[in-house]
């Protein structure tokens, strides 16, 4: 492929026709309560792990509902599994529990 | 449904644009890219509609692409057009048709402008006069030229010897529309349909027997966006609009693409060659890519002209196969040959982009 000294900027809209759904499927089916999310954030605000280094819990939900999974596995990986989440969580959602399915999916769909 | 109220609306998206009498202003970018397109407006104006209009040679660019990239100051660029309407009021002329969309922002801009501080008319009038010893007229009647063969389309679909419908299957091509941002979205008023619903080519379409394609993305700027394009490394930017739309396109199977903006026509035309070249890609079925004309060589096509001296092979992506589905007549081995019949040599040829030999 030819070099002109530019590159092609790529698109940022979010296209939920292109998008896999794969893996949100797969944790909403394994892990309901995963519906009930409001994306308030009390558990990115309680994160041991995001305290420390750069992880988002809130933006982890945030890709997986766009489809926007490129990088997911590296990210959730940083997540230590204490739980603290899902004791400050506002709709009783099992977040250790995503997280789980979210690794499972990985490996399912990869 | 009402029709009555919504043909009073429709009225108010219209503009006056003037019969006859014009003082023709020609555009940088469409003379020497696609340099069949003004040629083909004049004979069309001329010959097949008798109108009398003055090419004049002593008008120069209006500087346009020098003030949206920040280094010809407002001052400046006012005194060039007011030159230019100078050169109109002392060839006796009231009626400016200009051939380039960024050329047509600039004049509406500069008018509204002398509309609302005529202060600033003033001034630009001082500076005219101590530069150059002219005065000038505002023009009566400000039209683009898409704006003029849009008034008389249905005089040339009279004269029609070729109409835009596939001859193999004798569906209406598909066509997408493409208006350049500074035709209407910045003063809408001095375009036909405004920003909403602008209707200049689609008109023309479907008075020659087109059917136009309403995709996602229609309304998107091409990128051309000056700053974007002039600086090497943010032409990223401007690929990516055309590619957007290209995407957005594709799945409609279009036949052509139609542009009133020199720059739209230029970009739409040459990032489908950069694209194909950086990523592999291209937007038809067969790997010609979709032919993108000006509304000039349109025209022209439907008018039987001869398409080398239109100059469609000027473009990049050739537009054989479109020729072939409408079934206009041409000589392939006279395509690259100059007026005089000498033979100019073939161009360089795209890696991926197919060109009909």
């Amino acid at each position: 492929m030819k070099d002109f000294g530019f590159t092609i900027t790529k698109d940022r809209q979010i296209d939920y026709d292109q998008h896999d759904h794969r893996l949100l499927q797969f944790v909403l089916e394994n892990e309901p309560s995963f519906q009930a999310c409001i994306s308030c954030g009390g558990c990115t605000a309680t994160c041991s792990a995001g305290n420390l280094i750069d992880f988002n819990i809130r933006k982890l939900n945030m890709l997986l509902r766009r489809g926007e999974t490129e990088g997911l596995e590296k990210e959730i990986n940083k997540c230590m599994l204490c739980g603290k989440c899902m004791l400050v969580c506002p709709r009783g959602i099992n977040t250790r529990n995503v997280i789980l399915k979210i690794k499972e999916a990985i490996q399912k769909f990869r | 449904m009402k029709l009555e109220g919504k043909k009073r609306i429709w009225d108010d998206y219209q503009k006056e644009i003037a019969d006859n009498n014009y003082y023709f202003q020609r555009s940088c970018i469409r003379q020497n890219f696609f340099p069949g397109s003004e040629h083909a407006f004049l004979k069309i104006l001329k010959n097949e509609l008798g109108k009398d209009i003055c090419d004049d040679e002593h008008h120069t660019t209006c500087t346009g692409i020098g003030y949206h990239a920040d280094v010809v100051l407002f001052e400046t660029i006012m005194t060039v057009v007011a030159r230019h309407f100078a050169l109109m009021t002392e060839k006796g002329y009231e009626n400016m048709i200009i051939s380039c969309v960024t050329s047509f922002g600039i004049y509406t801009e500069i008018l509204e402008t002398w509309k609302h501080f005529p202060d600033v008319l003033k001034k630009v009038r001082q500076h005219l006069k101590k530069a150059t010893g002219r005065e000038f007229e505002i023009p009566k009647n400000i039209a683009h030229a898409s704006d003029i063969i849009f008034k008389f389309r249905e005089e040339i679909a009279a004269r029609a010897k070729y109409r835009l419908i596939n001859r193999n299957t004798g569906e209406p091509l598909k066509i997408v529309e493409h208006i350049g941002c500074h035709y209407s979205k910045m003063f809408p008023v001095h375009g036909v349909g405004g920003a909403e619903f602008p209707y200049v080519l689609q008109g023309m379409v479907e008075s020659w027997g087109g059917q136009i394609i309403d995709y996602p993305e229609r309304r998107h700027c091409c990128g051309f966006g000056f700053r974007q394009y002039l600086v090497k490394a943010n032409r990223g930017y401007s690929v990516a609009n055309s590619k957007k739309k290209f995407e957005s396109m594709k799945p409609y199977k279009p036949d052509m693409i139609v542009c009133n903006c020199p720059g739209c026509t230029m970009f739409m035309d040459k990032w489908q060659y950069t694209i194909s070249e950086m990523e592999g890609k291209t937007y038809d079925e067969n790997g010609f890519g979709i032919p993108v004309l000006t509304y000039e060589e349109m025209a022209g096509l439907v008018l039987g002209y001869n398409p080398w001296e239109l100059g469609l092979q000027m473009h990049e992506v050739q537009s054989e196969p479109l020729l072939d589905k409408m079934g206009v007549a041409y000589h392939p081995d006279e395509k690259y040959k100059d007026a005089a019949g000498n033979y100019l040599g073939e161009p360089a040829f795209p890696t991926n982009l197919k060109v009909c030999v």
